[in-house]
């Protein structure tokens, strides 16, 4: 067998954080996914909330200064922190 | 994957790429010049929080309100500020439709500080005239600007990311073309006139703390517009004069000197004293702070602690709730109070921006820039030191021409092996099994333009800079993207290797030193007047190669008396007034305790 190309994946913190209690995405909420300048958040599948999804976070705050049930919280990505 | 995924046509008058700043005005002055036009603004992110003022904005720097200046002193604070290199025609358009501007905001519902008689509250940062007008309420421009776009009937596209412009057999612009973000699908959007209004080039240095998107711009103002009019063969103006920026270390945004000056704060030295007459941010100011900075009284700090509780207070309002309001969680976590400890700042890794410095697409007092058919406005227009007001300013002129040119014009015939040539570039990273992140190829290459372009410039560093660019060039044929949006970084990618190229080149060509640290060869130390008061143009020549001239300074339409040229070269305070500032900082704390 010749070599092969592989990926890895290394584990980042994600900075930012969603309360599931108050996320509605699930009743079909975008807003925070909508005005990431970075598109970084998504709907996790297997909650149905929003969560972040890629390491790209530029803590600007739409996502938080705009979610109508206050579930995000950006925090400062840790290597600046 | 590539076969499956369909082109989507569509047809505009005038098409608007970007929709932050001036995007936004671009396309609603457009449409109040005909409102028969079919105008299109196309973002990348969403309109609604796209470009550098996401999150609002705490002022207007270069604000000419009657009363406090006038067009001319504007035009010759800037021709003196940037070292005698400025197109004034395009200087002096901004200044006279300035307050137009501010009106037209100001009726839309932004809001600007005023006094008790209803007039702008005007203060003085820059080093001759006023010309900061304070916005403590500024969080709603983007909102503002959303609401006039709806009324206005502006069609928006968002996340679609434009990678290449199309242009017809007389080489003028006819449309833009890119892929969706998310569906990856490709769009061919055909065009009268296309205004480009992409940002800064915001990811080319590499932040010192290593994190790729901790840039001072919007991450998203990867220097997309810069290549695009590159490529359709668009002049570029003295992009040697960096954008280089004195921030709070590691958050890398502004400290904010323009908020505090007024109000009594300074750029200290880590005695807490001032060693600059002038915040204003110039190359000459920058590389007094790289001497501060690199000499023995260093680190340097934004000093705050010697102010009043309640104007330390109204500071933390402002700062903490506009363009960057994640600033006062990043001081509490470094355990930094600004009424005991002064803040550390940094030099910012390297850029393109003519909104703070002059490195931009080659423009004229119309917005055009040097290809028919296309024009450009904001941070990425080259009209020096032309910040937000300017940004919305030649938006506006551009929106206006923009529409004009699409009355009397028809649409151009679409080749359609530029559409063929161009799936296939962009499609590429997405049909490989395997290759190089993008993210890692854009974090080495950020690296390397930190490593042999960040200023002082030194002639071997920069060859070998091209030699490592050039290899990276190599390394985007083997780019491997999973999904859209890793498609999309990896597009960025390419539009951050052709900016450090560019970089690179335009300051090999210039051989002197000029705007302080902006532009400072240690193998050319001395301004050369003789051979380069004129700008430095590059362009795409016949053979796809970067090519450099030379080009005269148009004529000044207001005159710069000699004693007046050094103006911005004596920023250092000297040492009696440096003494006697720290004396007065001092008695301030004191009296405050």
């Amino acid at each position: 067998m010749a070599y092969q190309p592989r990926s890895i994946t290394q584990f980042t913190e994600a900075a930012v954080t969603v309360d599931l209690d108050k996320c509605i995405a699930h009743k079909g909420c975008t807003v925070c996914i909508d005005v990431c300048p970075m598109d970084i958040l998504d709907i996790d599948p297997a909650t149905g909330k929003a969560y972040m999804k890629r390491d790209e976070c530029w803590y600007c705050l739409p996502c938080q200064k705009d979610c109508p049930t206050g579930a995000i919280q950006v925090a400062i990505p840790y290597l600046l922190r | 994957m590539s076969l499956a995924l369909p082109t989507l046509e569509s047809e505009y008058d005038v098409v608007v790429v970007g929709g932050g700043t001036a995007g936004p005005m671009a396309a609603i002055k457009a449409k109040e010049h005909d409102p028969r036009l079919r105008v299109l603004l196309l973002d990348k992110a969403h309109v609604r929080r796209s470009g550098a003022i996401s999150m609002g904005m705490d002022g207007l720097n270069n604000a000419v309100v009657p009363g406090y200046a006038t067009p001319e002193q504007y035009t010759k604070e800037i021709t003196i500020a940037n070292d005698g290199i400025v197109n004034q025609s395009t200087v002096y358009a901004y200044a006279k439709h300035s307050f137009t501007t501010i009106e037209q905001l100001d009726r839309w519902g932004v809001k600007f500080e005023k006094d008790a008689t209803g007039d702008y509250a005007m203060r003085k940062v820059h080093h001759m005239g006023t010309y900061v007008l304070p916005m403590p309420e500024g969080h709603d421009v983007k909102k503002v600007l959303y609401r006039q776009l709806k009324r206005a009937r502006v069609e928006i596209t968002n996340r679609v990311i434009a990678t290449r412009l199309l242009t017809a057999a007389d080489g003028s612009v006819n449309g833009v073309m890119g892929f969706d973000s998310r569906t990856a699908e490709f769009h061919v959007i055909r065009a009268k006139s296309v205004i480009l209004a992409c940002g800064a080039a915001g990811r080319l240095g590499l932040p010192a703390s290593g994190y790729l998107m901790g840039t001072y711009e919007n991450p998203t103002n990867a220097g997309d517009g810069y290549v695009m009019a590159y490529h359709a063969g668009a002049e570029l103006a003295n992009l040697e004069c960096y954008q280089i920026n004195p921030l709070i270390k590691d958050y890398n945004g502004p400290a904010c000197a323009y908020v505090t000056g007024p109000l009594g704060g300074f750029t200290a030295n880590s005695k807490g004293e001032r060693f600059i007459e002038c915040d204003y941010w110039s190359g000459q100011m920058m590389l007094e702070f790289y001497q501060e900075l690199q000499g023995g009284k260093g680190p340097v700090f934004l000093k705050l602690n010697h102010l009043a509780e309640e104007t330390i207070q109204t500071i933390e309002t402002i700062l903490h709730s506009n363009e960057r309001p994640s600033r006062g969680q990043f001081h509490a976590g470094r355990g930094t109070d600004y009424r005991q400890q002064m803040v550390e700042m940094h030099i910012s890794e390297i850029g393109f921006c003519s909104g703070h410095s002059a490195s931009g697409v080659a423009v004229n007092e119309h917005a055009e820039t040097t290809v028919p058919g296309l024009y450009a406005a904001g941070d990425m227009a080259a009209v020096p030191h032309n910040y937000m007001l300017g940004a919305f300013t030649y938006g506006w002129f551009a929106g206006t021409q923009a529409a004009r040119r699409a009355q009397s014009t028809a649409l151009q015939p679409v080749e359609a092996e530029q559409v063929a040539r161009e799936r296939a570039r962009v499609y590429a990273p997405l049909l490989r099994d395997s290759g190089l992140p993008p993210t890692q190829v854009e974090y080495k290459l950020r690296r390397f333009v930190n490593d042999y372009l960040q200023p002082p410039k030194v002639t071997r560093k920069y060859e070998l800079g091209l030699q490592r660019f050039a290899e990276i060039e190599h390394d985007l044929d083997q780019l491997h993207a999973r999904d859209a949006h890793e498609l999309m970084r990896a597009a960025e990618v390419s539009v951050i290797r052709d900016c450090a190229e560019m970089a690179a080149r335009a300051s090999l060509f210039r051989t002197e030193s000029r705007w302080g640290l902006y532009h400072l060869r240690v193998d050319y130390p001395e301004r050369n007047d003789a051979e380069w008061l004129c700008h430095a143009h590059l362009k795409k020549d016949e053979h796809g190669r970067m090519s450099h001239f030379k080009q005269d300074i148009e004529p000044y339409i207001v005159p710069i008396a000699e004693q007046e040229k050094g103006a911005y070269d004596r920023l250092r305070v000297t040492q009696t007034a440096q003494a006697a500032t720290a004396q007065a900082a001092h008695a301030a704390a004191l009296n405050d305790a």
